[in-house]
């Protein structure tokens, strides 16, 4: 009796760290199947029939539509206007674009049955975040979401870096798009009155480059370095941002000089290469390596990641040449994953603590405005983290008595059925979800 | 002090009376008129790293218009979009026009040159390391904000420090107990018959992060109900948006008279490496809600001025070149505000180190010459009557000649 129950314990820990809330079906399942053949279920999402989340995002158009699309269907609201569009979601212009890509993140956080995969998704949105309220990127960030963050989510690193160092929203929020050689010729622009267009580079991507998409803050760069690797990704550009929104390299706007990086020499001449020579160099560099595995044990085990686990998925990292299916796989089988000290260790995010509870009452919703917003409230507004740090993991950032009020608010409105567009099927008194046990995963 | 406490008795205790609320506890409030009509320090944190040099511009430094052809702010002899003249060297920008009535008043005080010694250019490290209050070292436990509570006084009041915002900033992080709440009106129970088991729930949970965070919770709640109604509304119109919202809740929460010293806001989008524009635009709408905010607070805080001192830090300054996209990339120095009664404002203070190249930080940057830490410091020690600097800033001394930035 005692081991079983220790064994029921160990699954739950499991499916609180690779889901967004155990459920009793994924219990079973488990107990059926065993953990490692539901691992590697988990880690093939492809292979897994997604039917209930697919219903539920049906009636989300937005998340289907190309930028283009949306910015001609759903261009600012003076715009709108003058266009004479009387529909009411496209009045809301982007705002709505927004609003249905929260919702769809919601949903499959809480319907899918890729947990594992919309838990990574989650991850990476953080590590490589864009703030979906800035600008051009309003139009971008869905696109972003469905075809650089989610194709590579557990594939390669290096490829995920790469897709989202060539995606618009990313070179639109980090600026690059408009990063200029200080050689280059100088384009006048003489409509509207405006002064030519000047020269020179911006080193807002590439210092999050180094610092928090890879080597991580202490991983060994300089200010040179930034300087140099802003240098590199000159020309990698935008086609237009409200519009053809598409990935283009500009050799008139490329430093062709050379350059060195971390050391290593990019000879003159180059051209769109340099760029992707810094993204080799990155994804394969130890710092990365330590970074990414870092991160990703505080994600699955313990703010304060145990350094033999941090080891052991950087040594994953390192052999598999990136490939976060290994990775995961290193952390979440070995054996200090389950140590005692881990359980209900981590507290849940906004979006896992709301996810969670959500599947706990079986809930009906459409995810809502209604219920986004309690995700605001508790400082998790979806896509609208402002800073490019993204949403931080750990529990001491969520805990305050504001967050804890909301987070008691949420549960007593939930589970009495006050939240407009959300049912609970499976009753469960309010105390069990604002307990300060279900904070935490 | 008689006549400060015959105040309180008339404002609060008629106000309490006529509600018909105990007079055990309007006693009491009396009582603790002395802890709880103290001093207030109002921090204000400009996330991003503001452009320091376009918000107190030198305008009589000739390499100031060198370096930023398209963004420069026009001197305040030119004709358009002028920048406002403070003292001959310097100027504001005209946004911040509503900060220029203060600064004549001498209740406004700005240091330039100022910030954080520490050579990062990363947000998230240059925000903790000011926040922390240990610049250069980054397991310090808990914020300076947080230390200069803890022993201080005792702790019989959940409203010491108040974060105007859901999540607790680092800069309150620590021992002493903060709240955060987004405002007075929101910051209730949805269902009150939950509350005691909920109380008992979180205090019995042995989990201290839960614990911690909920005894300031439901402390706070206890003492905003019996007082509620009787917190006056603002007198001023603020700046519509969180900033200007968040500081009409501080006013209120000082003139509510519940034992608050310590108060925190943020305003964020300082981050202009493209468009930042020069007299208007993008860092012109900011500041523009900035000044407009703090000048707000300070004539809706009436004859509170003098109890309450506002400092603002940003984690770092901007290239001292503009870049390519008529912005300004992360750089190091920056500029400091600070507002109250007791201030002596109408002076900008710090040394000018100059825009020569020779003479910027690591060939491109506003160099520093005051510590942010001995602005902060003086203003702790002397305003808010805090003895322990060496606690608050470990490992940091002021420097021996106080700048005399407050009475």
């Amino acid at each position: 009796m005692m081991s079983l129950l220790i064994q029921d314990q160990k699954i739950i820990h499991f499916l609180n760290r690779i889901s967004f809330g155990a459920t009793q079906e994924e219990i079973e399942k488990i107990a059926r199947m065993g953990t490692p053949a539901y691992l590697e279920e988990q880690l093939h999402p492809e292979r897994i029939p997604d039917p209930l989340a697919e219903e539920k995002l049906r009636g989300l158009k937005t998340v289907r539509l190309s930028s283009k699309e949306l910015f001609e269907l759903y261009p600012p609201p003076n715009q709108a206007k003058s266009q004479g569009l009387t529909i009411s979601p496209q009045m809301q212009g982007p705002r709505y674009v927004i609003l249905e890509l929260q919702q769809a993140r919601l949903l499959r956080a809480v319907y899918s049955q890729r947990q594992l995969y919309e838990v990574m998704v989650d991850f990476w949105t953080n590590h490589f975040n864009v703030f979906a309220a800035k600008g051009a990127d309003r139009w971008l960030v869905t696109s972003y979401d469905r075809d650089t963050i989610r194709p590579h989510a557990l594939g390669r690193f290096r490829e995920l870096l790469l897709t989202t160092a060539q995606s618009p929203a990313m070179l639109f929020y980090l600026d690059n798009w408009m990063s200029v050689s200080s050689d280059a010729p100088v384009r006048q622009l003489t409509t509207n009155g405006k002064p030519p267009a000047r020269r020179g580079i911006n080193e807002n991507y590439a210092r999050e480059l180094l610092e928090l998409h890879t080597l991580g803050v202490d991983g060994g760069y300089a200010q040179k370095d930034v300087e140099e690797v802003a240098r590199c990704f000159t020309g990698w550009t935008i086609r237009r941002p409200r519009g053809e929104a598409e990935f283009r390299f500009e050799p008139r706007m490329h430093d062709r000089g050379e350059k060195v990086v971390l050391g290593t020499k990019i000879p003159a001449g180059g051209g769109m290469e340099d760029g992707v020579k810094v993204i080799d160099l990155l994804a394969r560099h130890s710092s990365t390596a330590r970074f990414i595995a870092t991160k990703l044990v505080r994600r699955f085990v313990a703010d304060d990641p145990p350094a033999s686990l941090v080891a052991k998925a950087m040594e994953a990292f390192r052999q598999s040449d990136g490939d976060l299916k290994a990775v995961v796989r290193a952390i979440v089988s070995a054996p200090d994953f389950h140590s005692p000290q881990a359980f209900g260790a981590k507290v849940k995010k906004p979006l896992e603590f709301v996810a969670s509870a959500l599947r706990t009452v079986a809930a009906d919703t459409d995810a809502a405005p209604p219920l986004l917003r309690y995700l605001a409230r508790m400082g998790e507004p979806l896509f609208l983290s402002q800073s490019p740090t993204g949403y931080p993991d750990a529990g001491s950032s969520w805990i305050s008595p504001d967050t804890l009020l909301t987070r008691m608010n949420f549960a007593v409105d939930l589970a009495s059925n006050r939240i407009p567009g959300t049912r609970v099927n499976h009753e469960v008194d309010p105390l069990v979800l604002a307990a300060p046990e279900f904070q935490r995963r | 002090m008689a006549f400060s406490r015959r105040l309180f008795l008339k404002n609060a205790g008629l106000g309490l009376l006529a509600l018909g609320l105990p007079p055990s506890f309007v006693v009491r409030a009396a009582e603790g008129e002395k802890k709880n009509r103290g001093r207030i320090l109002v921090v204000v944190f400009q996330r991003g790293g503001m452009d320091g040099l376009n918000a107190v511009i030198p305008f009589k430094e000739p390499a100031y218009y060198s370096l930023r052809p398209s963004i420069a702010i026009p001197e305040p002899a030119s004709g358009e979009e002028r920048s406002i003249d403070l003292d001959g060297f310097y100027a504001l920008h005209p946004a911040l026009a509503p900060l220029k009535s203060l600064f004549d008043q001498r209740r406004l005080a700005i240091i330039h040159a100022t910030g954080s010694p520490d050579n990062t250019r990363s947000h998230f490290d240059a925000q903790d390391y000011m926040e922390l209050g240990t610049p250069g070292v980054k397991n310090t436990p808990d914020g300076w904000l947080g230390r200069c509570l803890t022993k201080n006084k005792d702790d019989s009041t959940p409203f010491r420090a108040v974060a105007l915002s859901a999540r607790l900033p680092r800069i309150l992080a620590g021992s002493a107990r903060a709240l955060t709440m987004t405002s007075v009106e929101e910051f209730r129970f949805r269902n009150e018959s939950f509350a005691t088991t909920l109380q008992k729930l979180y205090a019995t949970s042995g989990d201290p992060l839960m614990q911690g965070g909920a005894k300031s919770l439901f402390e706070g709640m206890t003492v905003l109900k019996q007082i509620a109604s009787s917190i006056p509304p603002a007198t001023e119109s603020y700046p519509n948006g969180r900033f200007g919202a968040s500081l009409r809740e501080i006013s209120r929460l000082i003139k509510a008279n519940i034992g608050l010293e310590i108060a925190f806001t943020e305003i964020e989008g300082w981050d202009t490496h493209v468009n930042e524009g020069g007299a208007t635009g993008q860092m012109a709408n900011r500041l523009k809600e900035l000044a407009e905010g703090l000048s707000a607070f300070y004539r809706d805080l009436g004859d509170r001025t003098e109890e309450v001192v506002v400092i603002t830090l940003s984690e770092f300054g901007r290239t001292a070149r503009e870049n390519g996209n008529r912005g300004t990339d992360h750089g190091h120095a920056n500029v400091m505000f600070v507002l109250g009664g007791s201030v002596k404002g109408g002076k900008v203070y710090g040394r000018w180190p100059g825009l020569e190249p020779e003479v910027l930080y690591e060939g491109r940057d506003l160099n520093l010459t005051t510590d942010f830490r001995a602005v902060c410091g003086e203003i702790l020690s002397r305003h808010m009557g805090q003895k322990d600097l060496g606690r608050v800033f470990p490992g940091y001394k002021l420097p021996a000649r106080p700048l005399g930035i407050v009475v």
